[in-house]
């Protein structure tokens, strides 16, 4: 039996950043992109499913972010995680990496007993893979990142096949353990039936105050309650929630790293030679090649 | 908090007994800094049986070196690396530590960062020392993270105005090599190893090395595709076209996405940098992120059917029409001319 703790992320899609979601300053229009699952988590939680269905156990998911991103928590649900919880709260804007990795060590303290931390190795937003290990290092875990494979577990010791630059290597490491999870490790698996059915009626603590707001008749206490009771609440984490954590290290305030300046870089060219798509063209622009002993 | 040091640090990573290329490259940006700061270049090695490569690492400019040698450490695994550099990080407070964005990089310098409470800025293309001005408060003297970010679509200019030390990590590649002609002497500080009982909580069972075919840095030149090819199918044009003229195949971080090439052949901020003589950009609409990795070429040759596709105002030759057109064309009226 092993009880997993996997960390997630809801990512704006930046492959598909076009013209049109740059804003004339330069800066990303975010509101213009769809928000996704950072496949990296997503297979990470695959990873932990597989090591719940093989030896028992239970996933949780952890995610840092607005509201909005309850939406892939529940997909988390309905993959097969048994418990989600959306740490939110206006105060975390502004987070770098260090301060992220600060709330979400504090949250997975508040949640408890684990043997496995789970992690994408690095999200598409900003490429930093330094989430994970950063945690890590507030929780004093050890880490295995790049991992590939989880081949077995045995007295404790989890046997592990990740890459290395230039190769891979298998290591032996004792629990608990932090681990990311490189792309292509494994294909998750699509959403379960029966568990779409149950949690796409799952609600955070926002979506109850809403309800609560439009309703009367209707107590939060009492719907949080409720919604527990049948195993469908989000749990929603604030600051409040989190009482040992120090508020100087969080937001904006709480990270080392500050943008100072964000451009669209102004390009050096505008020279470039135009060679019009004909045979003549290209045959010219083979000559000047050749003539430069750039080719042949 | 300011920092009264004038020390820019290098971690050098080893593997066998050799230094990784892109910590020498490291050393060569580390020795501009420090030169700016008026402080010194200090490489840190860690490692069994590794002075030699100490000593090799005044070639690149480092001033002196702090060594810790011993059999713990031959190869890297997390906890003792991490420890040893947080507690040389904590004593020390370098103004500056700067660290390749390898797979042993970005597992280390994370920890380093969280454990000493220091700002870290990931794959950085560019590092510079400036005044800064933020929040109408003068600071002195900071080092620049500057990266694309979001997906390459922008460039940012990261700083750590208020905390001691100022990391960063740098792919290899970006960053360009100069050994001195004539280096000092250099010093080397040992350092003693002390054991822990964390140590072993991570073993190397095996490794096994699988060497890459690929050398895109090594290539004078070089077919890149990108997303614009459409599918795998069309992306043979690319094969086609460095077959014809003795190129690499390459491929935009969105070919690499899409499966139309392996990841060992991104060219990109997160994937490789060239610097080739030639380099041809077929279907790649040139995001910041693709262009870091590319710019230096000695000559790009752009092909894409949409004229304000951004490639173009890097491309020394620019072909606006379709792969599909271009490059059958090309290639047979390269084979009939070098007949």
């Amino acid at each position: 039996m092993f009880n997993s703790i996997v960390m997630v992320k809801q990512v704006p899609d930046t492959a598909n950043i076009t013209g049109k979601v740059m804003k004339d300053d330069g800066t990303v229009n975010r509101s213009m992109l769809p928000a996704i699952f950072n496949h990296e988590d997503k297979e990470a939680l695959e990873l932990a499913l597989q090591v719940k269905e093989r030896y028992g156990g239970t996933v949780s998911v952890i995610t840092m972010g607005p509201p909005r991103a309850s939406e892939m928590l529940k997909e988390c649900l309905y993959m097969g995680a048994d418990k989600a919880y959306l740490i939110s709260d206006r105060k975390f804007a502004g987070s770098d990496t260090l301060a992220t990795s600060y709330v979400l060590s504090e949250a997975i303290k508040h949640i408890g007993e684990f043997d496995f931390v789970f992690a994408g190795r690095q999200a598409i937003d900003g490429d930093t893979a330094q989430v994970g290990p950063q945690t890590a290092e507030k929780l004093k875990l050890s880490q295995v990142t790049y991992a590939e494979d989880i081949q077995q577990i045995e007295n404790n010791s989890v046997r592990i096949k990740r890459k290395i630059d230039g190769g891979h290597e298998i290591v032996e490491a004792k629990l608990p353990l932090l681990i990311t999870v490189v792309k292509g490790a494994n294909e998750p698996r699509p959403f379960n039936a029966k568990f779409l059915m149950i949690y796409k009626n799952a609600k955070t603590l926002l979506d109850l105050e809403k309800i609560a707001n439009e309703n009367s008749l209707l107590v939060l206490e009492d719907l949080v309650n409720e919604y527990k009771e049948k195993n469908l609440y989000i749990t929603t984490l604030t600051t409040e929630d989190l009482p040992s954590i120090d508020l100087t290290r969080i937001g904006l305030h709480g990270s080392p790293t500050k943008v100072h300046k964000v451009e669209s870089v102004v390009l050096s060219g505008g020279e470039a030679v135009n060679i019009p798509p004909t045979k003549e063209g290209i045959s010219e622009l083979i000559d000047t090649l050749l003539n430069d002993h750039i080719l042949g | 908090m300011e920092n009264k040091t004038r020390e820019v640090w290098v971690f050098i990573e080893q593997r066998n007994g050799k230094p990784a290329d892109v910590s020498l490259e490291l050393l060569s940006k580390g020795r501009k800094l420090a030169d700016t700061l008026n402080g010194v270049l200090k490489s840190v090695v860690l490692g069994h049986n590794v002075k030699n490569i100490a000593e090799e690492t005044s070639k690149y400019g480092a001033d002196s070196v702090l060594l810790i040698d011993h059999p713990e450490l031959e190869k890297y695994r997390p906890l003792p690396y991490s420890r040893m550099m947080n507690k040389l990080v904590n004593e020390h407070k370098p103004r500056i530590v700067l660290f390749g964005a390898t797979v042993i990089g970005r597992g280390l310098a994370p920890r380093v960062a969280s454990n000493t409470v220091s700002g870290l800025t990931a794959d950085c293309t560019d590092l510079q020392i400036s005044d800064v001005t933020y929040l109408k408060k003068e600071y002195q003297e900071l080092l620049l993270q500057i990266r694309p970010a979001f997906g390459g679509n922008i460039i940012a200019t990261i700083i750590t105005p208020d905390n001691p030390v100022q990391m960063a990590t740098v792919r290899e590649g970006v960053m360009e090599l100069h050994e001195l002609d004539a280096p000092n002497p250099v010093k080397i500080e040992e350092i003693p190893y002390i054991p822990d009982t964390t140590d072993d909580l991570v073993k190397i069972i095996e490794q096994y090395r699988e060497e890459s075919k690929v050398n895109l840095k090594g290539s004078p030149i070089i077919v890149a595709g990108g997303y614009g090819l459409g599918s795998k199918d069309n992306f043979k044009l690319i094969h086609d076209l460095a077959e014809t003229i003795g190129g690499e195949v390459a491929g935009s971080r969105a070919a690499v996405d899409a499966g139309f090439v392996s990841p060992d052949r991104q060219i990109g901020q997160t994937g490789v940098t060239v610097r080739p003589k030639l380099i041809f950009s077929i279907g790649i609409s040139g995001a910041i992120q693709h262009r870091a990795g590319m710019q230096d070429s000695n000559k790009i040759i752009a092909i894409n059917p949409d004229p304000e596709a951004p490639i173009f105002e890097i491309a020394h030759y620019g072909i606006v029409g379709n792969a599909e057109d271009v490059i059958p064309n090309f290639i047979e009226l390269f084979k009939h001319k070098l007949k």
